[in-house]
């Protein structure tokens, strides 16, 4: 039987605990709600992108592009993006293995993986699977920047047709509780999301349309990207606040547990002396 | 002609910046400052590195913006900028060490400098110094 000592040390360092991942729980909170907030105000940036690009497709005669040129996908680029830092549930766990089942799928393709995140970077490093490029520790201080170098690396390995395709998988931020991991095709461009929306005005044109729309197309990548870097960020933070949520509760529950078990062990040695003292008395 | 404004959005992938009725703007265009004025034809253009300044009743207001495009319609103006600061969000000492930075790049010369990007952060260094000094006369006035 673990004797009272051992169990007040136990009880004082779950305590510890349990104030830690209280502490990294309200810093979640509070991450969330910027995260929240950023993911809010990208929008209309990504809407008023995608309304002029409408606009000048429905100008041009020929929509061609090289990041819209569709070829049999034999070489694919994978983004995968989980978090640097774990501790937040499933989250990385989620992604890895839905990147594993897409591998699975495409084995008669070649996968290249791009890898977004140190805990995936880590775990594929250690399985050996070839890692094209990777950008870790980002999430600390993301920005558009981010989104614009990784973007950059898809389109280049895009146009120079040393893939076919790109696709990405990251955790899409359903609510604060719950995630979603989604998979979705990057490159090529799908022309359907680039139709007119709205009443055709006549422009005057300070450079083509062409000029405009091949300068403006890779904006659009980047603000793919940008959002699911930013839907990452946020649902990270929702699932590191639930487990740490989780694990305060969990850690209550064991100090409760602990401490009834430690009442007990003092009873049953108050009880015993008192019947020594007795039994000493009665002779 | 205070019922008759334009309605200008400035948006950066990261957030919106400006959302309000003005009564006159101007753009850094790819050809040059253009001025807009309610009732504009429409026109769409490229967005260099500048700043844009508008008017709302007798108060002009200031930015430095980066790289874009801007479309034009008679009431609307839609600014899509890698990067759109108001002028009193400009932090002058960052910006006058990048400009100095920019300078002794391209004094430095060699053959590992790029020149073309030490002249563009050259050049928004010089418009960002020239908004914040405008937010601070505005504001001293």
């Amino acid at each position: 039987m673990p004797s009272l000592l051992d169990i007040r040390r136990r009880i004082r360092s779950v305590k510890n605990t349990q104030q830690l991942t209280k502490a990294m729980k309200t810093v979640s909170a509070a991450k969330l709600r910027r995260a929240q907030e950023r993911v809010f105000s990208a929008r209309p940036y990504a809407e008023q992108l995608k309304r002029v690009l409408g606009n000048l497709t429905a100008r041009l005669e020929d929509v061609s592009h090289p990041l819209l040129e569709i070829r049999p996908e034999e070489r694919i680029l994978f983004l995968v993006i989980t978090a640097d830092r774990g501790l937040c549930g499933a989250f990385n766990a989620n992604i890895i293995r839905t990147a594993q089942a897409f591998i699975r799928e495409h084995q008669t393709q070649t996968t290249h993986l791009m890898m977004v995140g140190r805990k995936g970077r880590d775990f594929f490093r250690r399985r050996a699977a070839p890692i094209r490029s990777e950008f870790v520790n980002i999430f600390s201080r993301l920005d558009y920047g981010h989104a614009k170098d990784i973007s950059e690396a898809i389109i280049q390995a895009y146009t120079n047709a040393e893939v076919d395709a790109v696709y990405m998988v990251y955790n899409e931020f359903k609510s604060v509780i719950q995630q979603r991991v989604v998979v979705e095709k990057v490159l090529p461009l799908s022309r359907a999301d680039l139709k007119e929306t709205e009443p055709r005005l006549d422009y005057i044109f300070e450079q083509s349309p062409q000029e405009i729309f091949n300068r403006l197309l890779p904006r659009y990548v980047e603000v793919q990207v940008y959002r699911a870097l930013l839907e990452s960020a946020a649902s990270e933070h929702g699932a590191r606040m639930a487990s740490m949520d989780t694990a305060t509760r969990n850690a209550g529950e064991m100090i409760d547990m602990l401490t009834l078990n430690m009442n007990r062990i003092r009873q049953a040695a108050i009880t015993r002396e008192i019947i020594e003292v007795v039994s000493g008395a009665g002779v | 002609m205070t019922d008759n404004r334009i309605e200008l959005t400035i948006v950066t992938p990261e957030r919106a910046v400006v959302d309000e009725a003005v009564d006159e703007l101007q753009i850094p265009g790819s050809e040059g400052y253009f001025g807009v004025l309610p009732g504009h034809a429409p026109l769409f253009s490229e967005l260099k590195v500048g700043e844009v300044a508008y008017r709302r009743g007798d108060r002009w207001s200031f930015l430095a913006v980066a790289w874009g495009f801007v479309e034009v319609q008679p009431n609307h103006v839609r600014i899509l900028a890698e990067t759109a600061e108001r002028a009193h969000e400009i932090d002058l000492d960052r910006a006058m060490r990048a400009k100095q930075r920019a300078e002794e790049r391209i004094a430095r010369g060699g053959e590992d400098v790029d020149y073309g990007r030490a002249l563009v952060a050259l050049e928004r260094a010089l418009i960002r110094i020239q908004v914040a000094r405008k937010a601070h006369h505005t504001a001293s006035a």
